[in-house]
């Protein structure tokens, strides 16, 4: 190369170097802003979307699975699936619909050991331990159980059964001589498996598997429950205990057992009128 | 230029053969088929050899592989404890690609690879000319993105997008719309730019690029004595930067330069060992830095030039 023009080119190319790195910042700059931005609303798993059996909360799952999907083939029933573009969860990572199929409980938890990462805690051995979601009845008004009839689909078919799910026990006022036995989910013993909202008979499920986060309310943390204390001190918080007292009008008791307020004689008659009743009340004020 | 292009592999078929002047590049149609079938064994017909994806996978039921990239988004993001498989795995494919050379990932592994090439193949078949002009410095300042993506929203945001795993596990796992930004990268790199994306801007291409920039496996030319200056190998590399040193034997401050090619950025695709006539290039490592096996080095710029 002649010298000339090359040393031309280089004063040409200093202010060219400088003004490509500036573009190529910028440009690199605003597909990171995009990327960014599009990252955003995919942090939150949609509702009907369930993680594999524990999998670390959503946040952190998403900095720590490498969306390789060694989970999804070991699981023996095949229910997982890593997410494709456009379906709502972050796409490559793994979830499951409880409705179209359910987390088995497998008690060797094949999934779990097979994430690399650790995206799915290696801590978690004991599948009743894990909670992928939690279960809701979210509609009494189509669940037949609340109507009265003898379903229980969901309790029979829960892994946990009689823990997660009770069947309650009330009286049917409908028919006024029946029983209901509605089916009460509990978030102690829930693992959010999907099992029966797989099994619900509707055609639309009454129980639903739902993030936790959309299910449980949380008490404030300032929030003491007396009679937890109570137990937890195994006595009385407050010496002496004090009995509980009504504050009921006078002649007026409570009875607990069902027969309700009760008054110990009967009200004296009125004497007189409004009038003199107001008067006398001032005059006991004074 | 376009006489070039026009005759472009006609001498190095008439010196090796139809065969023998694509020998590279089936060895790699092949190796980037036999991975991807490898995976999609397990799933289409049951036989589980590789399991996973690229991102992370299991050989044979115990050997675990990591892409370090994932691994290093894992770290930026905050996930600071990633169970051992996964240290294990992105250490062992460190390990390779820094034997075999880092960016065998895009030329041997990839499947955008076969992507890009195409719309390379058929850019050079509509003769489309022009194209834009971004620094091929830009895919260090991606790298640099990816990782500050992950650290700023503690995810790993590039994989949202990322076409490599994309395209890879959505062949094995299924695609949804990720065909789309699969689409985009071939019409940008058939219309917009000339090896756009693996040239330019993909990250992934940067990490294996600086891993190669240590990588003991190296394209050598070897043979630079026998060069006649026909550039073939110019036109049919995807970063023809790389070749000066090595073929014309100078370095920038002066002295003799190493007949490996060095710079990392070379993806040991071996489309110039493919492409010329007299056998200048051929596998090596990256030591020693004087061509082996030199031949009468005093025919520089006599050889065959009237040939
Ligand atoms: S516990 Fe069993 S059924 Fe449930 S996701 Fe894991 S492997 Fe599949
Ligand atoms: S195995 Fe772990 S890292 Fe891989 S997809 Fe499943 S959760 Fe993610
Ligand atoms: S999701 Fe349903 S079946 Fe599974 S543990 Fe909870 S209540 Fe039982």
């Amino acid at each position: 190369m002649p010298t000339g023009k090359h040393a031309k080119g280089k004063t040409v190319s200093r202010r060219r170097v400088l003004s490509d790195a500036a573009k190529t910042a910028c440009g690199v700059a605003l597909f990171g802003l995009a990327v960014g931005l599009y990252a955003r609303p995919s942090r939150s798993l949609p509702a009907d979307a369930v993680r594999p059996p524990g999998a670390l909360p959503e946040k952190d799952f998403l900095g720590a699975c490498v969306r390789c999907g060694l989970c999804v083939r070991d699981c023996p029933y095949d229910i997982l699936k890593l997410a494709e573009l456009g379906e709502g969860v972050a796409t490559g990572t793994p979830y499951f619909t409880a409705r179209s199929g359910p987390c088995e409980m497998c008690t060797d938890i094949p999934c779990v050991p097979a994430c690399p990462t650790g995206a799915l805690d290696h801590t978690l051995t004991d599948i009743t331990k894990a909670r992928m979601g939690l279960a809701v009845l979210i509609d009494q008004e189509s669940c037949i159980a609340f109507q009265g009839l003898r379903c229980e689909v969901c309790f029979n078919v829960c892994p946990v059964r009689g823990k997660a799910i009770k069947l309650e026990y009330r009286p049917n006022k409908r028919s006024g001589k029946h029983a209901v036995f509605p089916p009460v989910v509990y978030s102690d013993d829930c693992t959010g498996c999907g099992l029966c909202e797989k099994a619900c008979i509707l055609e639309e499920a009454a129980i639903k598997v739902m993030p936790i986060r959309l299910a449980k309310g949380e008490l404030g943390r300032h929030y003491r429950l007396g009679w937890e204390q109570k137990q937890k001190a195994g006595d009385a918080l407050v010496t002496p205990d004090p009995e509980h007292k009504y504050n009921l009008p006078e002649g007026l008791r409570y009875d607990h057992s069902g027969r309700g307020l009760i008054a110990d004689e009967p009200a004296a008659p009125r004497t007189g009128s409004a009038l003199d009743t107001l008067r006398k009340g001032i005059r006991e004020a004074r | 230029m376009s006489a070039v292009i026009e005759k472009l592999g006609h001498d190095a078929i008439a010196a090796k053969g139809r065969l023998g002047a694509h020998k590279w590049l089936i060895l790699r149609r092949m190796s980037q088929l036999a991975i991807l079938a490898l995976f999609m064994a397990g799933p289409v017909g049951g036989v589980w050899i590789l399991k996973g994806n690229l991102s992370s996978s299991l050989f044979a039921d115990t050997v675990p592989m990591t892409d370090p990239l994932a691994f290093m988004q894992l770290i930026a993001a905050g996930h600071l404890g990633v169970a051992s498989t996964a240290v294990t795995g992105a250490a062992l494919i460190l390990a390779f690609y820094l034997l075999v050379g880092g960016r065998v990932y895009c030329a041997w592994v990839c499947p955008v690879n076969i992507v890009t090439d195409t719309a390379h193949w058929l850019r050079r078949r509509l003769a489309i000319k022009g194209s834009a002009r971004i620094a091929r410095e830009a895919r260090y300042w991606m790298l640099g993105l990816v990782l500050i993506l992950a650290l700023a929203t503690g995810t790993l945001a590039y994989e949202l997008v990322n076409p490599v795993s994309m395209l890879h596990r959505g062949l094995i796992f299924g695609m949804g719309f990720g065909w789309a930004i699969i689409a985009g990268v071939f019409l940008f790199d058939l219309f917009i730019m000339k090896h756009g994306w693996c040239g330019h801007l993909c990250p992934m291409g940067a990490f294996y690029g600086l891993v190669g920039a240590a990588s003991l496996v190296r394209v050598r030319a070897d043979n630079r004595a026998a060069c006649d200056d026909c550039m073939e190998c110019y036109e049919v590399c995807p970063e023809p930067q790389v070749i000066p040193p090595a073929l014309k034997g100078e370095r920038r401050g002066g002295g003799e330069a190493s007949a490996a090619i060095l710079s990392g950025a070379c993806t040991n695709c071996a489309r110039c060992v493919d492409i010329c006539p007299h056998d200048v290039f051929n596998f090596g490592l990256r030591f020693p830095a004087a061509p082996a096996g030199r031949r009468q080095p005093q025919l520089i710029g006599t050889a065959r030039h009237g040939a």
